[in-house]
């Protein structure tokens, strides 16, 4: 295990060396989370690199990640505990033939921890002290409000309360890191309790380091060309605009492709690595294309001059 | 988490006068509408005495991280970060400067909307309209024994400020009949369909481990959520203040009701709706819209809402009732490609059409032709007999009553 970083610098460093190319604002606002102890609110487009930081979290300080996939109907049952009812039963019947029907004492033979299926979020609170795990709740947007609101209890006092048990609390809290799609808003009590942080796409020298470090094979000149062309893709008038985790599919396609270059015939074979909605596809294939990748390269060419 | 300090007495590192800036800073971003708590402002004051300090840039990320909690908010934290932390000495200035854009946007709140009916109630107690009182108590859908049959089916258009008053008063009353849907979530039932297996153990435990019976759960149901789009262009000029008195009734007594304006370009006006009296809500929204009978963009304000917020209210199985006259004269196949995409994305479709008040209506104008194919229903919405329907049936099946091909198949291209 890595102890928590002393400064922004710090920060930056660890996540450069854990794989992961950060801004300073992103560096910043995680800093605090760790040091204030405070749950992280990362919102963003799709495919702008906001799991990754969580599993980048858990690399650089070297702890165990745990995730809660939301989803819509998403409940206590699946995502805190659950009673292993089966085994609860043969328990009562166990008694009952041995002939020690106690009420209170069976009440609490059957209630006790033995029987407590764990998931997730019950598994994030009852980790040893000093190896407090990295908890990524992603996509919370996708469940209901009911689940939210349940949510706040954890979040701000990290512990959760099982009626027949008592109230299990965090010895050492959690790293919490929670993600949104915004394809809702989230409720403000939530982000009340957390720090937030506005994910965006990368500008096109940090998305060129990205892609040097997450695809080194690739030839210099093809990162160059992708992500200029994808950038100047992120300013069409498209429905789904390609994020970063789309940028590294498609230049580790174009690579197994042996391209090192772009050129409009490839680019129209492999666009659906980029682009995900036959109506975007149909909008940019052909002249779009041509005249994008035009524009790209006599940019590139007056840039190398220079 | 360790009690963080006070924001008041803070013991500042600096020495200065950090906590106190930083506190009247927080008072101006609550003045523009940024909620800030004073636990946020102490939470702001910890964080900063972490060493956050050392650089504009890194103080900046720090009380953005604390202060900012949704990305709409983030411009206007920034025209404030800058007016308020770049030149001390003109602060006074920049400040006023600041305050009168908020007050721009925000309007001055003693102008209350409300106090148009309480000038009303002092000076004129016999021309009110129903009063408020009569409503709360009705809660019942239909009005047909408090209104006459006239007044029921009399054009909004043509109706008097009296028959409005009470049209309004009418439409206040009004609820919406929704389908909710099944969700994953359970709740305990009687005559439900699969076993409750922890109610049956505590039960069981309760009665010394004698199986007394099954207890039972079921699905819980929910309403999905309902999308408003209504055209404020000039064409439907005598409808809109109706309809928006009828949305204010549907959208405060269920959630999960969005509703957005559009003319010439989209308004969200679903916060600026959220106030109980329907004088303050329509206040507010008259002011953050700003294409009151203008032209019309159909095409451009579905393009809008297709690619800006159908991805975040149209989650969930929603529904959207599309309220315009369908005319534009923009590119009909611009405006298909929209509607398609709008169909794809909603469960169900509702365009309601102020237009078949006409008994010889007619699918003629191409705008109408190119969006009818894509709607679920086509119904009428320009007396309150056509609304009470509505609301009262919008979810029932209707054995194509307002199935829109009927009109497609009325009235060959123009």
């Amino acid at each position: 295990m890595t102890d928590l970083p002393v400064s922004i610098d710090a920060t930056l460093e660890g996540l450069q060396a854990a794989g992961y190319v950060s801004d300073r604002p992103l560096a910043t606002v995680l800093f605090l989370a760790l040091r204030m102890r405070r749950p992280l609110f990362l919102e963003g487009e799709a495919g702008v690199g906001k799991t990754e930081i969580a599993k980048v979290l858990s690399r650089m300080l070297d702890r165990p990640l745990i995730r809660l996939q939301c989803y819509d109907g998403l409940d206590v049952s699946s995502a805190v505990y659950e009673w292993n009812y089966p085994a609860q039963m043969i328990e009562i019947r166990l008694a009952e033939a041995a002939g020690t029907v106690d009420r209170e004492r069976l009440s609490t033979d059957i209630f006790a921890e033995r029987f407590l299926i764990r998931r997730p979020l019950l598994r994030a609170l009852e980790a040893a002290p000093g190896m407090a795990p990295v908890l990524l709740i992603d996509e919370l947007d996708r469940t209901d409000e009911a689940f939210e609101a349940y949510l706040l209890e954890l979040l701000s006092d990290f512990q959760v309360t099982i009626p027949e048990f008592g109230t299990i609390r965090a010895e050492e809290p959690p790293i919490v890191i929670v993600t949104s799609n915004r394809t809702r808003e989230v409720h403000d009590a939530i982000k009340r309790r957390c720090l937030y942080h506005w994910v965006d796409y990368p500008d096109a020298e940090r998305e060129l380091e990205i892609l040097r470090l997450r695809v080194p094979d690739a030839s210099e000149r093809l990162a160059r060309e992708v992500t200029a062309f994808v950038q100047a893709l992120r300013g069409e008038d498209l429905f789904k605009r390609p994020g970063i985790a789309e940028t590294i599919d498609w230049v580790t396609a174009l690579h197994s492709l042996d391209r090192t270059v772009l050129d409009p015939a490839t680019i129209n074979e492999t666009l659906g690595v980029l682009l995900k909605y036959q109506d975007d596809i149909s909008r940019m294939q052909g002249s779009e294309v041509e005249r994008l990748l035009a524009e790209i390269q006599q940019e590139l060419a007056a840039r190398g001059r220079l | 988490m360790t009690a963080a300090p006070d924001a008041g007495s803070s013991p500042d590192p600096e020495g200065g006068r950090l906590a106190e800036n930083v506190m009247h800073f927080a008072r101006i971003l609550r003045k523009g509408g940024i909620p800030v708590g004073p636990g946020r402002i102490a939470d702001a004051l910890e964080a900063l005495q972490l060493g956050c300090i050392t650089s504009r840039a890194d103080f900046y990320c720090t009380l953005r991280a604390c202060f900012v909690s949704r990305h709409d908010q983030q411009p206007f934290f920034d025209q404030a970060f800058d007016a308020f932390w770049r030149a001390p000495k003109m602060r006074e200035q920049l400040l006023s400067l600041l305050l009168a854009q908020i007050s721009r946007l925000q309007g001055p709140s003693e102008r209350r909307a409300g106090s148009r009916r309480l000038a009303e109630a002092l000076f004129d107690e016999q021309d009110l309209p129903q009063g408020q009182p009569a409503q709360e108590l009705e809660l019942d859908a239909s009005f047909s024994a408090s209104l006459d049959e006239i007044l029921r089916h009399k054009d909004f258009e043509q109706m008097s400020s009296e028959e409005q008053a009470e049209a309004k008063a009418a439409l206040a009353r009004m609820r919406l009949l929704r389908e909710p849907r099944p969700t994953r979530r359970f709740r305990a039932s009687s005559s439900g369909a699969e076993l409750d297996l922890r109610r049956t153990l505590r039960q069981q435990l309760r009665a010394g481990g004698q199986l007394i019976g099954f207890p039972r759960k079921e699905r819980r149901m929910r309403l999905p959520p309902l999308v408003f789009l209504c055209d404020i262009s000039g064409s439907m000029s005598g409808y809109t203040r109706m309809l928006l008195h009828f949305i204010h009734a549907l959208a405060n007594d269920g959630d999960r009701i969005s509703v957005f304006l559009f003319g010439t370009r989209l308004t969200n006006i679903t916060r600026d709706l959220q106030r109980r009296d329907v004088d303050e809500a329509l206040d507010r929204v008259s002011k953050s819209v700003v294409d009151w009978s203008g032209g019309t963009r159909i095409g451009h304000a579905l393009h809008e809402f297709n690619f800006r917020w159908s991805r975040r209210v149209l989650a969930q199985g929603a529904h959207v009732v599309l309220i315009t006259d369908g005319l534009d004269r923009e590119d009909a196949a611009y405006v298909a490609d929209e509607m398609r995409r709008l169909k794809r994305a909603a469960t169900r479709l509702i365009w309601l059409n102020p237009l078949l008040r006409y008994a010889g209506f007619e699918a003629r104008a191409s705008g109408i032709r190119a969006m009818l194919p894509h709607v679920d229903e086509f119904r009428a919405a320009h007396n309150l007999a056509s609304l009470e329907d509505l609301a009262e049936t919008l979810f029932k099946p209707d054995m194509g009553a307002h199935d829109p091909r009927r009109w497609l198949r009325q009235s060959p291209a123009a």
